[in-house]
């Protein structure tokens, strides 16, 4: 039982991983960016919810507020930084994702300042004992959550136009353009609506560890994530977030007295680097279709 | 940018106008060097020309996609209908009427055949409705499509990507089709199907092409007129039965007499 009860809360935790690894494959498939800048994305989503929170905006107000902030971000995103750098090499893209990460953060500390806020979705953190299961109520919400924000997405993408525009340009950008469809409205969307994953996963950790800039770190639990699931992968992103999540949780128990401190620190990168010998597209990264 | 007097000059018969186009890429390599000629309304024209003359490069600065592969025009301009082209993006050019389909098929490899499909009718913002009509004329059109339509595109046979991509890009309703090596790779009986397809879209729907193709013999057959490219100039332009009629053009610009027609 307690094998268990360890495994369901590493899992719990690993949904969160997901959540922020689902923010990178998003963008990561569609414009083929790595964006080093979701962490920080996660963090200026929640605090923008969290200030206007507590300038006594009920959430109903202030979510939508904050999607709308997010999306204008997506915008300016686009314009101001893919946009000039356009048909750069990836890795161009990536040292500017990397140059907006710190931009993000440091517009965040300007307009909001430093200090750890307090983050209440009302949802009671309270133990719940299911089948001799102890599972918190947050955690069930958190993982409602996340398991709708999915579903939707998937919805999204496989039935929508615009679901059908935004893997067409994953698949081929050139043919994409070539067929009319328009590569800067397609990043808008999607970093809009990976801002939109950015501001679920930061509130739901948020309200677990406070809102604080060390949210933005969670960009580097989300890399072994990546490895493990494959970077081009929604599924492969669940399913790496919840394996990080359940190992560590177990490594940290039953690996951590052994060498005497915490395991769960590095235990995802040990086992991204075993991923990256055995099985470097990970378990879901897209195999290539060829046929020649 | 509107120069009133192409536009007076620009007869309402031709389409498009390319003017002493060059092109270059990676502000080094010169792959057109003043290239110019007319595409009349219900043509078909081929490009013509070795590997490396500038057909395909030809193809993408029309269709504004020369900056994919980081290319620029350097001089000269395209007109399209009297409008310079220049400032447009490929996706604009869709809307007015011009479409490519690139070598190589570049169909969606993880998209159903359908999806495919439909993602070509996207750029007009047509109703479902309408959508799915356009979708039935494609699918009149390449039956076996329709056997294979829940089937993703990546695993079709070449002949049949080649049809995905060029049904893709009807569903935009053309006014102008850019196709560039539509017989690369391709089996000699597949190649005389979509020609037969060409064909008949141009009689029957007057939809314009401008062809880029290797395989002059087989090319010729089918178009109004050729212009062939050597060396990022255009070498000769004629009607395609001059053309044919003339060995020695096909012999030293083409590389390959009749009986050794170009090999790809």
């Amino acid at each position: 039982m307690f094998f268990l009860n360890v495994l369901t809360s590493g899992l719990l935790s690993g949904l969160m991983y997901a959540l922020v690894a689902i923010g990178f494959v998003l963008i990561y498939k569609a414009s083929g960016v790595f964006n080093f800048a979701q962490g920080s994305m996660v963090l200026f989503a929640a605090l923008t919810f969290v200030v206007l929170n507590e300038h006594g905006l009920p959430f109903w107000a202030a979510f939508p507020i904050t999607v709308l902030v997010m999306i204008v971000g997506a915008v300016l995103i686009e314009r101001l930084v893919l946009r000039p750098l356009v048909n750069r090499s990836p890795n161009t893209l990536f040292m500017a994702t990397l140059g907006l990460s710190f931009v993000i953060e440091g517009l965040a500390q300007a307009l909001f300042g430093s200090d750890v806020h307090q983050l209440d979705l009302g949802i009671d953190d309270m133990p719940l004992d299911l089948w001799g299961l102890q599972i918190s109520t947050f955690d069930i919400f958190a993982s409602a959550v996340a398991v709708v924000l999915v579903a939707v997405l998937a919805v999204l993408f496989s039935k929508t136009r615009m679901g059908i525009s935004l893997r067409a340009v994953a698949d081929d950008t050139l043919a994409a353009q070539s067929i009319g469809i328009r590569l800067p409205r397609i990043w808008q969307i999607v970093w809009s609506v990976s801002g939109l994953v950015a501001l679920v996963a930061g509130l739901l950790w948020g309200a677990r560890q406070g809102v604080q800039f060390s949210l933005s770190l969670v960009v580097l639990k989300a890399m072994p994530v990546l490895i493990i699931g494959g970077f081009s992968s929604i599924p492969g992103a669940i399913v790496g977030g919840l394996l990080v999540g359940a190992t560590e949780n177990l490594a940290d128990i039953y690996i951590g007295p052994l060498v005497q401190g915490s395991v769960s620190t590095w235990f995802a990168y040990i086992l991204a680097v075993a991923f990256l010998l055995i099985r470097p597209s990970g378990l879901f990264g897209e195999t290539t279709i060829a046929r020649v | 940018m509107g120069d009133p007097a192409r536009t007076l000059l620009a007869s309402e018969q031709t389409l498009l106008h390319v003017d002493g186009v060059e092109a270059i890429y990676g502000d080094a390599i010169l792959a057109l060097r003043g290239v110019s000629f007319g595409v009349p309304k219900g043509a078909i024209v081929a490009l013509l020309g070795a590997n490396g003359a500038g057909k395909s490069t030809t193809l993408k600065a029309v269709s504004n996609l020369l900056g994919a592969s980081r290319g620029r025009i350097s001089k000269g301009t395209i007109t399209w209908r009297g409008e310079v082209t220049g400032r447009l993006s490929p996706a604009d050019l869709v809307r007015k009427g011009i479409v490519q389909v690139l070598e190589g098929r570049h169909c969606f490899p993880q998209l159903t055949v359908e999806e495919n499909l439909l993602s070509g009718g996207f750029a007009r913002r047509p109703g479902r409705r309408e959508l799915r009509d356009d979708l039935d004329r494609i699918y009149a059109l390449f039956p076996r499509l329709k056997l294979r339509r829940r089937g993703k595109a990546g695993l079709l046979s070449g002949g049949e990507q080649q049809m995905v991509a060029i049904g893709r890009a009807l569903m935009s309703r053309p006014t102008l089709m850019l196709l560039d090596e539509p017989s690369m790779g391709l089996a000699p009986m597949i190649v005389e199907e979509i020609f037969e397809i060409i064909r008949r879209l141009n009689a029957d729907d007057g939809v314009t092409f401008l062809l880029a193709e290797q395989n002059a013999h087989l090319v010729l057959r089918y178009a109004h007129h050729g212009v062939v490219l050597e060396n990022g100039r255009v070498a000769a332009s004629a009607p395609a039965a001059d053309l044919l009629a003339r060995d020695d053009v096909i012999d030293f610009y083409l590389g390959g007499s009749a009986s050794s027609p170009a090999s790809n």
